[in-house]
């Protein structure tokens, strides 16, 4: 009697578990159907603003290789009839452009300035870490403080200073005055701070002379945030357009954004889009190849500085 | 010898030389010239930059206060021997200046336009991107791709792209391809930037090209932001079975708040120096070909226009846009305070 009624206890507790786990398996179910759903629509939503964001890119490489009749048809070809690379020639031949001049012209005070930078910001980060002396807070919490003000402010006495000194379209007056960027000195000196103190001692103790400890040992611990810094640096010259435009619009010391701006305003009439285009592709690839190969330094570089060059 | 047969007077002496070499010689050696170099060791260091902070940071943000304050201040003037009387004459005349108004609104319209629109959407997809499983480094870098073009260059190919090409014909030549994509969706085209194009198609030009710039850093940073919220408060929610929409408003909003308001303060602080985009689309005279005026002016393209020959004019506006943008993040950051939960 009393084993009966075990069994029919056990039975329904059996049946009661399996039903239970169907229900369970029923309500995952359920969730699987709702998570694949969202799923796709996030997919979804992603993948048709990846196509807004990529589009400008690949018009501008599209167009490049077309001819103008074949730019000006009333449905686009998506890909071109006629891969004509002419224009790439062009833009280096085109008199209005002289990119080759352009290119050497931005390259050279990109290396130099950002050399000079390096040393500066090196020199000063290590002062500030860590040697010792009167004013240093108060120097430190000055500098930071010129980072709120907003630069149109310092042009227009710069472009006066300038003036004063002679510098008006030479490579010195795009080269000088931004040297010293407050920020760069600032991150670089956070960094320095994490070397151990002890490490500048022990050296001090064998007698190293503080320049070859900073190059032997704060240099290559501080290296990655170096190369970010020089990377901002290189993208900020080649992207720096007001500023250049203002003092050096001459043709021996023009750089490539001001240049490629003033090649495609002057032209009356109807503007040769596809050769536009193509000096346009030109000018971005050393962008796009820095960011192919350096893409960490300058996403880790961006996000601690939130600014452009 | 001579030591030991030495005076008591010798001897003192002796003494006393010792005593000056090893004490007051070595002093001086030590002290005075190694310490007090030890002691300036640092500003020999900081001598490059600071001296170029003097002369291109500390004397600038002088002088232009200086300028902003003398009635009527130019160079030319100046270098000739003129006088200018302190007052705020050219506050007051950057201000009545029509130009200047035109500028101030443009700036106001394109910020206010641009810093929700761009906020808003980086936070989509950066939600978005922070909840897929597969792709998601490669999309990422997609996202980030525009971050690392030349402004100029880019608003050149966005100029292409809505600009129609104008034949003999009513209709023209060519009507650009945003204007087809408009067309295939049973719309009808737009002048968006040529000669007569109406000031509304102009500024949604430029919202577009201004919001499209500026996705790439909002969304590394909040995506930055997301991927470091703790875990532990999702598995809370998922026990008590929160729905979506509440986990959204009630974990991730808050926990995200300080990069939210961070993305907001740069970009008020950006949208008020908006200027290269703008030139980058519509060249530098800044507006659709036919205009009479600079109807797309922004204040730095103003600031920009009265350096090389309206110094104190120049220096007036330049610290109207310092104090607007100083009120604007005080605030921003006032608001935020109340707002974010660290």
């Amino acid at each position: 009697m009393s084993e009966v009624t075990k069994n029919v206890s056990e039975t329904s507790a059996a049946t009661l578990q399996t039903m239970r786990e169907r229900d369970m398996q029923k309500v995952s179910a359920k969730q699987k159907i709702v998570k694949i759903c969202v799923q796709t629509a996030l997919y979804l939503f992603l993948g048709v603003m990846a196509l807004i964001v990529l589009f400008p890119f690949y018009w501008m490489l599209v167009s490049s290789v077309k001819t103008m009749p074949e730019y000006i048809r009333p449905i686009p070809t998506l890909i071109p009839h006629t891969w004509d690379f002419h224009n790439y020639v062009e833009v280096f031949q085109n008199e209005d452009l002289l990119l080759g001049q352009l290119f050497a012209n931005t390259l050279f005070v990109g290396v130099v300035s950002t050399l000079l930078s390096l040393i500066i910001t090196v020199l000063s980060a290590f002062a500030f870490a860590r040697l010792e002396f009167k004013g240093k807070n108060l120097l430190f919490a000055a500098l930071l403080a010129t980072m709120m003000i907003p630069g149109e402010l310092f042009t227009i006495t710069n472009y006066q200073t300038v003036n004063s000194f002679g510098w008006l379209n030479t490579f010195t007056v795009l080269i000088v005055p931004f040297l010293v960027s407050v920020f760069y000195i600032y991150l670089l000196k956070q960094n320095f701070q994490q070397v151990p103190n002890e490490l500048y001692l022990a050296a001090k103790v064998d007698g190293t002379t503080d320049l070859k400890y900073l190059w032997k040992v704060m240099i290559p611990l501080a290296l990655p945030t170096l190369i970010s810094i020089t990377i901002l640096k290189m993208m900020g010259s080649w992207n720096s357009y007001m500023w250049p435009r203002l003092v050096a619009n001459d043709e021996a010391h023009r750089l490539i954004t001001n240049g490629l701006r003033t090649a495609f305003t002057s032209a009356e009439g109807v503007t040769d889009v596809p050769l536009q285009m193509a000096a346009i592709a030109v000018v971005s690839a050393p962008l796009f190849l820095v960011f192919v190969f350096l893409r960490k330094y300058i996403m880790k570089g961006v996000s601690r500085s939130g600014i452009k060059g | 010898m001579a030591e030991k047969n030495a005076t008591l007077l010798g001897r003192v002496w002796q003494s006393i030389s010792a005593f000056f070499k090893e004490k007051i010689w070595q002093g001086f050696c030590v002290n005075i010239l190694y310490k007090k170099f030890d002691r300036y060791k640092g500003w020999i260091y900081l001598a490059p930059a600071i001296v170029l902070l003097l002369i291109f940071t500390v004397w600038p943000i002088f002088n232009t206060v200086r300028m902003a304050f003398l009635e009527g201040y130019t160079t030319m003037k100046d270098v000739r021997g003129d006088t200018f009387s302190f007052g705020l004459g050219n506050f007051t005349r950057v201000l009545e200046y029509k130009g200047f108004l035109t500028a101030l609104k443009n700036t106001m319209l394109l910020t206010v336009l641009t810093v929700p629109i761009s906020t808003f959407l980086a936070l989509l997809i950066a939600v978005c991107l922070n909840s897929i499983k597969w792709f998601s480094r490669a999309l990422q870098t997609i996202f980030f791709l525009p971050y690392v073009t030349n402004s100029i260059a880019i608003g050149m190919v966005f100029a292409a792209m809505f600009n129609m090409i104008i034949g003999g014909g009513a209709r023209p030549d060519f009507i650009g391809v945003v204007n087809i994509v408009i067309e295939a969706l049973g719309g009808e085209y737009i002048n968006w930037m040529n000669e007569g194009a109406e000031y509304w198609a102009m500024i949604t030009v430029m919202v577009v090209y201004i919001v499209w710039n500026a996705l790439p850093f909002k969304i590394l940073i909040l995506l930055g932001g997301l991927q470091s919220v703790n875990k532990q408060y999702y598995e809370a929610a998922k026990v008590d079975a929160t729905p979506r929409w509440r986990v959204f408003t009630r974990i991730t909003i808050p926990l995200l708040s300080p990069m939210l308001a961070y993305v907001i303060i740069t970009g008020f602080i950006g949208g008020f120096k908006e200027y290269s985009s703008i030139v980058g689309v519509f060249g530098e005279s800044m507006r659709a070909p036919g205009d009479p005026t600079y109807t797309l002016d922004t204040m730095v393209g103003f600031i920009y226009r009265a350096i090389s020959n309206q110094e104190g004019t120049a220096s007036a506006a330049a610290l109207i846009l310092f104090v607007i943008i100083l009120v604007v993040t005080m605030i921003n950051l006032y608001v935020s305070k109340k707002k974010t939960h660290y």
